[in-house]
């Protein structure tokens, strides 16, 4: 089978392999970035005194947490369209279930990185006269970000890899684009062959350099 | 300045301060002992609202501290604390953990905070650690760092919690000399503290609590001399002995 192994037809079709690929960052780019920054607005919920918002954070956690990623994607694919949403368009509604989704996942990760915080440290902030938020601000985010910055990390590599079932919806990422070319020149093993070394590449190489991070951190 | 006045405090069933009364004016340095878990720290974190309370009514200039209506980081910005296990920003130098507050709740530019933090820094004697973090510190540098801290805000009174029992013990006089210039300056000062020495020093008052009351309270003098409660006889006893 590798007799006739062809090279040829992966450099003939990089230009199509790195435009999947730059779709493929492009949703771990934004999951990332809105998921933190929504995860974070959802952890403070989860922490929070009042009931109604630590209840619909947990709530909002739970039913994600308990959904198949791929479901999410058909769901926000195929009915926002449906509810009038036309305009946000296939990328966009698909950006916005990776965030949604993801957002799940960094919430938890957040929230124990704040309670990693020792409760003195909001004390101490409380005392000098910051307001809970800027003590949140300035005091125990910063830190509950550096002790979660590893757990961070290894979550986005994950992130990395699921982008992938955008195939699903036929979304030109990376993966789906080496499907294209496969079937179209016929040369399945070659192209899967190159998609699993990129994503494996790719993705030891991040978890190499987050194990070092997390032994400099460690000290 | 600061009235206590009947204030009680549950955690579920359990009483943790019950009807401490007392009263600070200004300029007073009131020491506050008594054996661990008798409701010190508790009392100190209720005066700021750090800790709330059930029962009773504390104000701080006028001010009633257990007030739906009142501005807590208001009111907290004015009263300076010092913390058994210092809480200094780890993630900040030494002269930033000065200068947040003074910039994000005084107001004031980054040029006037650092300028006044760098006086203050000098002031407990630690200026060429201005651009270090807390962990490559002493105790009793940070300690140092966190008095400067407080006094930043230029608070009108200062609440010390143990602030030497995380110390080791040749580090312990650098803390407390500058507590005891604070009190010869005329700072308003409650410490809750087991150096004795110092207490005899600088306070004009101490109070002895116990299982969350206040047993007695005496002019220091009087205090050491002629205590009234057995309790506090005996718990002076066991910490004066050696």
């Amino acid at each position: 089978m590798f007799a006739n192994f062809d090279y040829q037809v992966i450099l003939d079709n990089v230009g199509i392999l790195w435009d999947g690929m730059l779709i493929t960052f492009l949703l771990t780019g934004v999951a990332l970035v809105g998921g933190i920054i929504f995860g974070t607005v959802l952890a403070l919920m989860r922490l929070s005194r009042f009931k109604v918002l630590s209840f619909a954070a947990g709530r909002y956690v739970d039913a994600f947490r308990s959904t198949p990623l791929i479901l999410v994607i058909f769901w926000f694919y195929f009915a926002m369209p449906i509810i009038g949403l036309q305009a946000i368009g296939g990328l966009g509604s698909v950006l916005i279930a990776f965030t949604l989704f993801e957002a799940a996942y960094y919430c938890e990760i957040i929230r124990a990185g704040i309670q990693s915080v020792t409760r003195a440290q909001i004390h101490a902030g409380q005392a000098l006269g910051l307001t809970y938020f800027q003590t949140m601000q300035y005091v125990i985010l910063p830190q509950a970000f550096r002790n979660m910055v590893p757990v961070l990390l290894t979550q986005a590599i994950v992130l990395f890899q699921d982008t992938s079932l955008v195939y699903v919806v036929g979304l030109k990422d990376f993966l789906t684009a080496a499907d294209l070319v496969a079937v179209r020149d016929n040369r399945v093993v070659e192209l899967y062959a190159a998609a699993a070394v990129v994503y494996f590449v790719l993705c030891f190489a991040s978890s190499l350099w987050v194990r070092r991070l997390r032994r400099q951190y460690a000290i | 300045m600061i009235e206590i006045e009947n204030v009680s405090k549950w955690y579920g069933d359990f009483r943790v301060l019950a009807e401490c009364s007392t009263s600070v004016a200004k300029g007073d340095v009131v020491v506050v002992c008594g054996p661990s878990g008798s409701g010190k720290s508790t009392l100190l974190k209720c005066v700021n609202g750090l800790e709330p309370f059930q029962e009773g009514t504390i104000t701080v200039d006028g001010v009633s501290v257990g007030d739906k209506g009142t501005n807590l980081p208001k009111l907290r910005s004015r009263i300076g604390m010092v913390f058994q296990n210092f809480e200094l920003f780890p993630h900040m130098t030494a002269l930033q953990n000065i200068c947040l507050s003074q910039m994000k709740v005084l107001g004031r530019g980054p040029d006037e905070a650092e300028e006044r933090s760098m006086k203050l820094l000098e002031r407990v004697g630690i200026t060429e650690h201005a651009h270090k973090h807390p962990a490559q510190l002493s105790g009793g540098q940070q300690q140092r760092v966190a008095i400067a801290r407080a006094l930043a805000m230029d608070p009108i009174a200062m609440m010390f919690d143990e602030p030497t029992s995380a110390l080791d013990p040749e580090m312990i006089s650098e803390v407390l000399d500058v507590m005891v210039d604070l009190a010869k300056e005329g700072m308003t000062m409650i410490v809750v503290t087991h150096e004795m020495g110092f207490a005899r020093k600088v306070a004009h008052r101490v109070v002895f609590m116990d299982e969350g009351r206040i047993v007695e309270e005496a002019q220091t003098e009087a205090f050491f001399t002629t205590a009234r409660h057995e309790r506090t006889q005996m718990f002076l006893s066991k910490i004066l002995e050696h």
